[in-house]
């Protein structure tokens, strides 16, 4: 393997997580709700998923544990945002703080554990093409899922009577309860299906990507995440690219630190935040106002009979 | 069974103190238990967290020099969060308010600069924080760029540059290559309040900005815009009040003050500059501006409760081998049950089983 396709490839790896957790959020957001919590279930999902697998020596029961994890969190914040109506952000923010100190405690006694690699499966004939057969066709499984997720939250959103409904409460659930559309349940289920991915991209990075863990392993990617939900204008498809381009930023940006140009890493370290800030300011300039934005984003909702 | 909340028609005075305090007991009961699944004793760590730094008066001191930061801090945020913006990099403009005093008190080290150090260095900070606190007020005001996200990611960057200048150009030459810098010199250090005091002049600061935002927000017609514009946004721009004034002018106050808050840390209460100067106390200050519903005295009352947790949290790792992280868990949690409690005030809380309703 040359080194040209070892970047490509660690490309792939750093992109997934964030392409998992963005998407998850993506659906979330689209029935109307804002889950800022997104990096303390991703630091859950990391967290269980990892001390699970170490356990119970199974990367299939880490991935449940991990996914068991973070949709237990949503439904955390689904029972104050929903249940209770309390405001989203506050409540997100509540939710990331948790998470990273609870997964800390989960974690501990795991620190300096480590477990073997996830073999990867290829897929005869299409992993023979040169370049991008390696790249995309001789992958774990998490990446695979992780696109298949992409095509299947994208089909949903658009073809489905369901996604119609779960569209049309993120717009105005105002007008959709008044058309008697299930609009707590929707979001419920939209919440929980946000924790899934995040605890599944959480599972993927404790498990996969460092294949050990550490406190505040997830290093703001859950941010990273909710940011390119913005940047996608949440379309799913347009979730992908980002988070491509972004898992590329930060690949490059490690093995620039490794190359010593005399930059000091610090700053290198710095680029996925700052390249984060500029990604939402061009998109800003370009569109003005987040465009795509569901329209009752953010706002809780109390039936008034 | 389903939740149903119908808006109360009226609210009694009473249970607007009442709900913080019933949240307070609710994060307990659950930290409670969580420690109970974790198979310590709760009663022990009640023990630990709460009666034994109540009890000892050099715990006392050290519950004041923790609240300190997370008063100034919080002030601060609740005039964002009034407005109903939300500055969520109050960590990244305190890291920004430290480095640029801190500044002056490396420049000035061991030359005899004279008195006028301090004050400067003080007001360095209230700068630079100030100053990073706009960038995502500006980038909100100047291009509708979302400023959770961007004051957030300031955070990680704040973090990073610190880091840079106290292992790089800052770092003490004769401190053994550990990353930090030289002790400031006594006329760039913050005094404390008495002889044998480790309480400095950062809580007089605090209380200060207390008395000064309950005036303000009370009593002016700048304090009315905040308000007007976070509960009735449109009202405010038929009132003539920018909205983009208002974000600059609250961001800058927040980050201001965060700034003071780093800056009186370090002259204050560590001495010098290290990567980490931290344990998280601008997003905790979140937690304790909604913990005193954003009222000035609530907000002080909630910065010595929450300071608490942090001794506690400290003790209880060295006394019964719990992670520090049980800390950050229990503001998580003590964050979710004040939001809660919040809409619980406005709401009355049906349960009906399934069947009834519609």
């Amino acid at each position: 393997m040359t080194m040209f396709e070892a970047i490509l490839l660690t490309i792939v790896t750093a992109s997934t997580p964030l392409l998992i957790a963005a998407i998850g959020e993506l659906v979330t957001e689209r029935s109307g709700v804002l889950n800022l919590g997104v990096e303390g279930m991703l630091a859950m999902g990391a967290a269980c998923s990892f001390a699970a697998a170490v356990t119970f020596d199974s990367t299939f029961l880490g991935v449940a544990a991990g996914m068991l994890a973070g949709v237990a969190m949503a439904a955390v914040f689904a029972l104050a945002v929903l249940g209770f109506a309390a405001n989203q952000v506050g409540s997100g923010l509540a939710l990331t703080i948790l998470g990273l100190g609870l997964s800390g405690l989960i974690g501990a006694p795991f620190v300096g554990a480590r477990r073997n690699p996830v073999e990867p499966i290829s897929i005869p004939g299409l992993s023979d093409i040169p370049l991008i057969g390696r790249l995309f066709f001789e992958q774990d499984l998490f990446v695979y899922a992780s696109m298949l997720l992409t095509v299947a939250v994208a089909l949903y959103l658009s073809k489905t009577r369901s996604g119609l409904t779960l569209r049309s409460i993120g717009e105005n659930h105002t007008s959709a309860h008044g058309l008697g559309l299930p609009v707590l349940r929707m979001r419920l289920l939209a919440i929980l299906f946000g924790g899934a991915c995040s605890g599944l991209a959480g599972a993927y990075l404790s498990l996969v990507y460092t294949r050990f863990w550490s406190s505040g392993m997830t290093a703001g990617r859950g941010w990273i995440a909710l940011a390119l939900v913005v940047f996608a204008a949440w379309r799913p498809g347009w979730v992908l690219v980002g988070a491509y381009i972004f898992g590329a930023a930060t690949v490059l940006q490690l093995h620039a630190q490794a190359a010593q140009f005399g930059v000091p890493s610090q700053l290198l370290s710095a680029v996925p935040y700052l390249a984060t800030i500029l990604a939402l300011l061009l998109l800003s300039i370009r569109h003005g106002r987040a465009i795509g934005a569901p329209g009752s984003l953010g706002s809780p909702f109390v039936p008034d009979r | 069974m389903r939740f149903e909340l119908t808006p109360r028609a009226s609210v009694a005075p009473f249970m607007r103190t009442l709900a913080p305090i019933l949240a307070f007991i609710t994060a307990f009961l659950i930290a409670g238990f969580v420690i109970w699944l974790l198979g310590r004793s709760p009663l022990a760590a009640f023990q630990v967290y709460v009666v034994q730094p109540l009890s000892d008066p050099w715990a006392l001191q050290e519950l004041l020099v923790k609240a300190t930061p997370l008063a100034l801090i919080a002030i601060g945020l609740s005039y964002c969060f009034r407005a109903n913006l939300w500055n969520i990099g109050a960590e990244g403009q305190y890291v920004v308010g430290a480095i640029l005093g801190s500044w002056l008190a490396l420049r000035t080290h061991g030359t005899d600069a004279g008195i006028w150090v301090l004050p400067a260095m003080l007001l360095l900070g209230i700068i630079g924080g100030a100053l990073y606190g706009l960038i995502p007020a500006f980038l909100k005001t100047r291009f509708g760029v979302n400023e959770i996200l961007t004051s957030l990611m300031l955070v990680y960057v704040a973090q990073l540059l610190l880091d840079y200048l106290v292992r790089g150009p800052w770092r003490d030459p004769k401190g053994f290559n550990f990353p930090q810098s030289v002790t400031f010199d006594p006329a760039a250090t913050l005094p404390t309040l008495g002889e044998a005091s480790r309480v400095h002049y950062g809580t007089v600061f605090a209380v200060l900005a207390v008395i000064v935002t309950a005036v303000v927000v009370g009593r002016t017609l700048f304090g009315y815009r905040l308000r007007l514009t976070g509960d009735a946004p449109r009202a405010a721009r038929f009132a003539g009040f920018s909205s983009k004034n208002t974000t600059l002018a609250v961001f800058a106050i927040s980050g201001g003050l965060a700034g003071l808050a780093g800056i009186s840390e370090v002259a204050g209460q560590i001495g010098q500059l290290q990567p980490s100067i931290s344990p998280g106390y601008g997003f905790t200050a979140i937690t304790v501006a909604f913990l005193g519903r954003l009222n000035p005295f609530g907000i002080l009352v909630a910065a010595l409760v929450v300071a608490l947790t942090f001794i506690g949290g400290e003790s209880a790792q060295i006394l019964l081998k719990l992670p520090l992280d049980l800390t950050q868990a229990f503001q998580g949690i003590l964050l979710l049950c004040v939001l809660s409690a919040d809409a619980l005030v406005s709401y009355r809380v049906r349960i009906i089983r399934r069947g009834g309703g519609k």
